[in-house]
């Protein structure tokens, strides 16, 4: 009986214990946020959607902080898992003040929750309307950076197989539409052992880290060339008369790749990059962005290039890179006063301040639409790889996928485009994702 | 002492009631009226009436993962609840390192589920790699891997209950049934099995709800792929909700529908194994 009242007892004192520290270590930890409050008035939180520069983010914010002792907090979500972050951040009390759409389909959801920037000084660095989203005359996003994706080559390799006897293709010149680069890939394939690569094309990897790559962006070939057929920006329903097209590059990707087919559901976007970075691959699908992951290592900075996406449609001899953007700026209205001016105080900061364009230009590596930025070029090679380009009178091509219904038909035709590529499906169950998964998801999200 | 405990009762049971409250209660009740709301975050929210229901059924990707749930969720009672016992005898048979052996079976269960996720993904993709396959492959890789993933992070706490149900029992019980001629095969059906009724109940019961709440691995280990073909009901709800502009209240409609299953179920094999316990 006494054993019993003891354990009582202390399994009481226990329990009470771990009351109190609960609520002593809260405490603590509220009288330490609002003395931060009382020394600046409004804070800014950022939540970045880009991996790749999560850390020269965070190092810029502190600079912020330094500089004017306001509170900067940059939170970065894991690749593929910005929208369900932005969901559950923006129910807080300590709501994002600063988030990111990625065009007019992410503006859709987000629309209720965005500040109008007409009257900001943001908008006014801007040079011109086609960089910002609008809702009627209220802008509600700003794009930071634009980007340009395409097929990233290694020089040297790609040298070394020009000087192959057998090689179709002897020169990069030649290299300006898909028989080309088909040649090319299935040449690199054929010599992979002469020429000291494991394939001519990086793993196609269909991990949630990757598979953006070939839903999303090569996706958008075969909707931009319909798109521009018929003289269109959007549509609500795709009518898919370049997807033989997308099966050709698809099929390049898998057929003349350092892997498997049936392996690429497990291939990770790190994989590819490395595979890359050891100059185990000569192409590798990716954007400037990819820069950051790629410097520094085995593959020299004027070693690096980057060639358009063929797909054997009409006239691609003209066909540029693709540049865009899906980064756009939004400032949340449901933050407080302060909060939302401290948010548009780090914002014009960083445009307009050295030490902002000089991270953003140089540290980031981006291209921006900002009238501020004439003296900050980037030094980064694919950004000038397409400057090449646009100088030498090629198209780009536009970003259309952020015209995409939804992520649920993306994640739809990467679903089929991974069956088909390990065999369990067949092109047809693309076909359907792409066509029909279109209509439905445009019907779903537009009721 | 009886009526100590009955006058201080409140005391003691308000921290947990708050917890409670707070942890499941108010959440629950939000959520039950968030499945009758379009909303995209859940602070706002408009009223739609039952509109979120009917897109629940009319979603095939929901039924698929219904099924392939309930199969997993067989498929895992039935081998946990089995090899479990039988770890359970064999370590009570007072043979050599008894302890270390129960050490090791139990401590599967102390690594997250996303860690075993992902070292398992790692694992049995190291092996299938040899047939040129990966886990995602299909669904039925997917399914299997789940299996002996689950299969390996719980045996050993099921064991664990089985073994203190099966220290139980009295050793007159088993002494007289061996008096009596009982053989080993005998002593199990009539002594062992009845009375250790009750760890029977509950491990059933906790592997039952196991295997439907089943989330963190499905999503370290597939995460739904090939083509969302091996997503099971939580990870199908997760994914409705923060996967789909729009969907959220539809998400929400399919919670409450799988905790209505999940209950009935649960309630259901509650009361058909205890009305096998036997008194003691």
């Amino acid at each position: 009986m006494k054993k019993k009242k003891l354990i009582a007892v202390l399994l009481s004192a226990a329990m009470v214990g771990g009351i109190l520290a609960g609520c002593g270590g809260s405490g603590d930890s509220d009288k330490a946020d609002s003395s931060d409050k009382k020394e600046a008035t409004g804070k800014v939180y950022y939540l970045n959607f880009k991996p790749e520069q999560a850390d020269q983010w965070v190092a810029l914010a502190e600079k912020y902080t330094e500089e004017t002792g306001v509170q900067v907090d940059v939170q970065t979500a894991a690749s593929g898992t910005y929208e369900s972050q932005l969901k559950s951040e923006m129910a807080k009390d300590e709501a994002p003040t600063l988030f990111q759409v990625n065009g007019p389909v992410g503006l859709a959801t987000w629309k209720d929750y965005c500040y109008d920037l007409a009257d900001s000084q943001i908008y006014k660095d801007v040079q011109s309307d086609d960089y910002v989203l609008k809702e009627g005359d209220e802008v509600k996003g700003i794009a930071y950076v634009i980007e340009t994706y395409g097929i990233i080559y290694n020089k040297a390799l790609l040298n070394k197989y020009f000087e192959l006897d057998d090689a179709e293709i002897k020169s990069i010149d030649k290299l300006n539409n898909f028989d080309a680069l088909k040649k090319v890939a299935d040449g690199i394939q054929a010599h992979k052992d002469d020429l000291g690569v494991e394939g001519a094309f990086t793993s196609a990897g269909m991990d949630s880290s990757s598979d953006w790559r070939f839903k999303t962006h090569l996706a958008n070939l075969p909707i931009y060339y319909e798109y521009t057929d018929k003289g269109i920006e959007s549509t609500d329903a795709i009518e898919g008369t370049y997807l033989e097209n997308y099966k050709n590059i698809w099929d390049l990707y898998i057929t003349d790749s350092t892997c498997d087919a049936s392996m690429i559901s497990s291939k990770t976007g790190e994989d590819a990059a490395s595979e890359f970075t050891l100059g185990e691959a000569v192409f590798y699908q990716n954007g400037t962005w990819a820069y950051n992951d790629i410097k520094d290592n085995e593959v020299a900075d004027e070693d690096l290039g980057m060639l358009p996406i063929y797909i054997g449609a009409e006239g691609e001899e003209d066909q540029g890179l693709c540049t865009g953007s899906e980064n756009y700026w939004c400032v949340n209205k449901n933050a407080s006063e302060e909060d939302i001016q401290a948010t548009l105080d780090f914002m014009t900061w960083v445009v307009e301040s050295d030490e902002g364009r000089e991270a953003l230009a140089n540290e980031m590596g981006f291209v921006t639409p900002f009238t501020t930025f004439a003296d900050y070029l980037p030094s980064n090679p694919l950004v000038q790889a397409n400057e090449e380009y646009t100088e030498a009178g090629k198209t780009p091509v536009t970003w259309n996928f952020t015209t995409m219904p939804s992520e649920e038909w993306k994640n739809g035709v990467g679903s089929a485009l991974l069956e088909y590529a390990q065999g369990t499906g067949d092109w047809s169950t693309v076909e359907t994702a792409f066509v029909d998964g279109w209509a439905t998801e445009y019907a779903a999200a537009n009721e | 002492m009886e009526k100590a405990i009955k006058r201080y009762f409140p005391v003691f049971v308000l921290p947990t009631m708050i917890a409670f409250t707070i942890g499941f209660i108010a959440p629950f009740l939000l959520g039950v009226y968030l499945s009758f709301c379009k909303f995209t975050t859940v602070t706002d929210a408009t009223f739609i009436g039952l509109k979120n229901y009917m897109k629940v059924f009319e979603d095939p990707t929901f039924i698929h993962s219904m099924w392939y749930t309930a199969l997993f969720t067989i498929v895992t009672v039935l081998l946990i609840n089995v090899l479990a016992f039988a770890v359970a005898l064999l370590l009570t048979k007072g043979i050599r390192g008894t302890n270390i052996f129960r050490t090791v079976f139990f401590m599967p269960n102390l690594i997250g589920g996303i860690v075993l996720g992902y070292i398992w993904q790692l694992l049995l993709n190291g092996v299938l790699a040899i047939f040129g396959r990966t886990l995602t492959y299909s669904s039925v890789y997917g399914f299997w891997g789940l299996v002996i993933l689950m299969c390996w992070q719980q045996i050993g706490y099921m064991m664990i209950i089985y073994i203190s149900g099966i220290q139980n029992i009295p050793g007159e019980l088993i002494e007289a049934a061996k008096i009596d001629g009982a053989n080993a095969k005998q002593l199990l059906r009539y002594v062992t099995l009845p009375m250790v009724m009750p760890s029977i109940t509950i491990c059933t019961f906790l592997t039952v709800t196991n295997g439907f709440k089943l989330f963190d691995q499905n999503l370290a280990l597939t995460n739904g792929a090939p083509s969302k073909m091996s997503e099971m009901l939580a990870l199908n709800i997760y994914n409705t909700f923060y996967g789909r502009t729009g969907y959220e209240g539809v998400g929400q409609a399919k919670a409450v529908i799988f905790f209505i299953i999940v209950g009935v179920i649960a309630v259901l094999q509650n009361k058909l194994t205890t009305s096998k316990e036997v008194q003691q």
